[in-house]
């Protein structure tokens, strides 16, 4: 049987020492997953390392951890996929990342994942009585709260998303993607306050800085930063909410750029993201912003003239392309989760 | 090898020294660019945020567009901005997936007498170094190798991620290939921490302190790594990385004089061409302030 070495971040609490790496051979079959591993080193070497694990089938979600750098459950990655892409042929195993690790593979869950999903009210808000039976929801919506409702509470994403490692209070990918699910589920009342609340959030809607690293991490295809743009479109488009953050502002100062000029036009999207030159949210963000656009065309990077004003050739046809679209009864959205692969037509 | 070249916006824009540099690299490697000059913005992840058919049509007329070039006898469309790579990559796996809906998207483009064909080839200026002109040829073509120059790959995100849209497999690591191109031209590769992290610049209108924070600590971490310089394939981190890096510094602390350069910057420096000529004394991190040329590549020709 082949040889695989697993190189385990160990880290216990209670000794004081400082976490460490300690290296284990495993003779596994490489289609056998990274968990066996892990659980064959325990059992045969060092029975104190810890790793959460329950179905080993990939459908609970204990089982999250980093292998070779890259969040993932270990229960459905195969220890040949890993050794091939370790560096050193080493396979190198930690914990998840944005959490506190109590101990070796295991972290806590409940200080960071479990409470910012309670942050969404994970549950269905219905607005006025039941109905006298059941509740009837047309299919086609329910198809689309089943990308998220996929979710099985791994914390992958949650691990290696970009903007909590800076801003430890964002929402993150996991709760918000779990808020779309209620957000889209036409038995729930709440949709405006939801998104509303969500936007409002300074650690919400608007603080993803649209990294995709969750949507890489994923086991179960929830792309939760797909669903925090759509979470965006319902809470700007059809709510009209105006959040504190100037997310939407800044969103719809830079359509309108686009719109206008076809190509972006940068010196006008600082000062229209805080709705127009004079709006006052605009001139202390200005100011602040001087210093660097100063610097900026001391070092002839940015002249009126030449860079800025940069002519578009085809502005009519963008600008109709806008007109048709932007016109619509409905937006139109493809999600490919939902529509499926297409055979082959051709 | 002629190209249908889709420069984007910020390099005619804020970082004009993009699109300068890249005119000057292309003949050195025989690339004939032909400027995609009535294509409209890719719309960096932010339009098809605000509406998706309004992204996708956009992008879709953009490759239409490339379409007629290349029917008229260019190889493939490419492009130079990472965010483009990727806004555009979603676009079009939306486009190439469902019929119904790209015959949608078609009938909107129908006024201007455009049709986009399922399955354009779009890559970007680091990819077609590598799949289409070889790493092999760009040595042969280097003048000044950049022999002691240390350099950090700044990857982004959009370029990287998600990695089955973006083809990236054995057959293609297409997230090493700043790693293969620095050691083409005679650099030595400092990997640290942030290499394939974000930036923070989408959200830096709406949470300045955590985007900056991201750029401060890459900067701060490649400088710890002892880096001369960054190199990064998009435009919009190097807005954040360099043009914001004086207030990236301040947010994280500590002082960062970290030079970043663009993609066909540091190929140019290895292709022969001088500094001021990629447009480096455009940059906020003056290169020539940190990098002592004479010793690092300019002794070594
Ligand atoms: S895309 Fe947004 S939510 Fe997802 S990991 Fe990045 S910052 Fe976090
Ligand atoms: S969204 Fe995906 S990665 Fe995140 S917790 Fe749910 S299943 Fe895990
Ligand atoms: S990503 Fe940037 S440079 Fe590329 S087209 Fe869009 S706005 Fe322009
Ligand atoms: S690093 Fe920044 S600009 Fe670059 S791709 Fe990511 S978000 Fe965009
Ligand atoms: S053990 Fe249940 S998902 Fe891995």
């Amino acid at each position: 049987m082949p040889d695989y070495t697993l190189r385990i971040r160990r880290y216990s609490p209670e000794n004081g020492d400082a976490a460490h790496w300690e290296d284990f051979q495993v003779d596994l079959d490489g289609s056998r997953s990274v968990l066996d591993g892990v659980l064959q080193a325990k059992d045969r070497e060092d029975g104190s390392i810890g790793i959460r694990c329950s179905c080993r089938a990939g459908i609970c979600g204990s089982c999250g951890v980093r292998i070779n750098g890259k969040p993932n459950l270990a229960c459905r990655t195969h220890l040949d996929e890993a050794h091939a892409r370790a560096a050193d042929g080493v396979i190198v195993v930690e914990p998840m990342g944005n959490m506190p690790v109590l101990k070796d593979l295991i972290v806590d869950m409940d200080a960071v994942h479990w409470k910012k999903i309670q942050r969404v009210t994970p549950w269905l808000l219905p607005d006025g009585p039941p109905p006298e039976r059941e509740y009837v929801v047309p299919p086609d919506n329910m198809i689309d709260v089943t990308q998220t409702m996929a979710c099985i509470q791994c914390g992958a994403c949650v691990s290696d998303c970009l903007s909590m490692e800076v801003d430890p209070l964002f929402i993150g990918p996991a709760a918000l993607a779990k808020a779309y699910r209620f957000v889209g589920d036409p038995r729930d009342g709440h949709q405006e306050q939801r998104v509303r609340d969500l936007a409002e959030d300074p650690h919400g809607l608007y603080d993803c800085t649209h990294c995709f690293n969750c949507i890489e991490a994923c086991p179960k295809g929830v792309a939760p930063m797909s669903q925090i743009m759509r979470l965006r479109r319902i809470a700007g488009d059809d709510h009209h909410v105006e959040d504190r953050n100037n997310g939407h502002r800044h969103e719809m100062a830079f359509v309108k750029n686009i719109e206008k000029n076809g190509l972006l036009h940068e010196a006008d999207l600082l000062p229209d993201s805080y709705g127009g030159k004079l709006h006052p949210r605009a001139v202390p963000e200005l100011v602040s912003s001087l210093p660097i656009i100063l610097r900026a065309l001391q070092r002839g990077k940015v002249t009126p003239a030449g860079a800025l004003l940069h002519k578009h050739k085809a502005p009519k046809d963008v600008k109709r392309i806008f007109r048709d679209i932007e016109g619509r009864e409905e937006r139109y959205e493809l999600n490919l989760y939902v529509a499926g692969e297409e055979e082959d037509a051709s | 090898m002629k190209v249908a070249y889709w420069p984007g916006c910020v390099s005619r824009g804020f970082a004009p020294e993009l699109h300068g540099s890249m005119a000057r690299v292309a003949p050195l490697l025989d690339i004939e660019l032909v400027e995609l000059d009535r294509a409209a913005c890719c719309g960096a992840g932010v339009i098809a945020e605000h509406n998706q058919e309004l992204a996708d049509t956009l992008n879709a007329r953009t490759f239409a567009l490339a379409q007629q070039e290349i029917a008229g006898g260019a190889e493939l469309m490419m492009n130079i901005c990472s965010t483009c790579q990727g806004a555009q990559s979603e676009c079009q796996e939306r486009l190439d997936g469902n019929t119904p809906y790209r015959d949608h998207v078609n009938a909107t483009l129908a006024a201007e007498g455009l049709t986009y064909e399922k399955g354009i080839t779009n890559k970007h200026f680091l990819w077609l170094l590598v799949e289409e002109i070889g790493l092999d040829e760009v040595r042969r073509r280097v003048k000044r190798p950049l022999t002691d120059l240390r350099v950090g790959p700044f990857y982004g995100c959009y370029i990287v991620r998600p990695s089955n849209r973006l083809g990236i497999d054995e057959s293609h690591p297409r997230d090493t290939y700043l790693h293969q191109l620095i050691d083409a031209l005679g650099g030595t590769v400092v990997d640290y921490a942030g290499q394939y992290k974000c930036c923070g610049f989408p959200i830096i209108t709406m949470n300045k302190e955590a985007s900056l924070k991201q750029a401060g600590r890459h900067v701060g971490d490649a400088t710890d790594a002892n880096a001369d310089c960054l190199v990064t394939p998009c435009p919009l981190c190097h807005l954040n990385l360099d043009l914001q890096q004086p207030a990236a510094a301040a947010v994280v602390g500590r002082p960062l004089n970290m030079p970043v350069l663009h993609l066909p910057q540091l190929l140019g420096l290895a292709l022969g061409l001088e500094p001021k000529e990629l447009g480096m004394n455009k940059h906020v991190v003056k290169p020539s302030s940190v990098i002592d040329w004479t010793t690092s590549v300019v002794a070594a020709a």
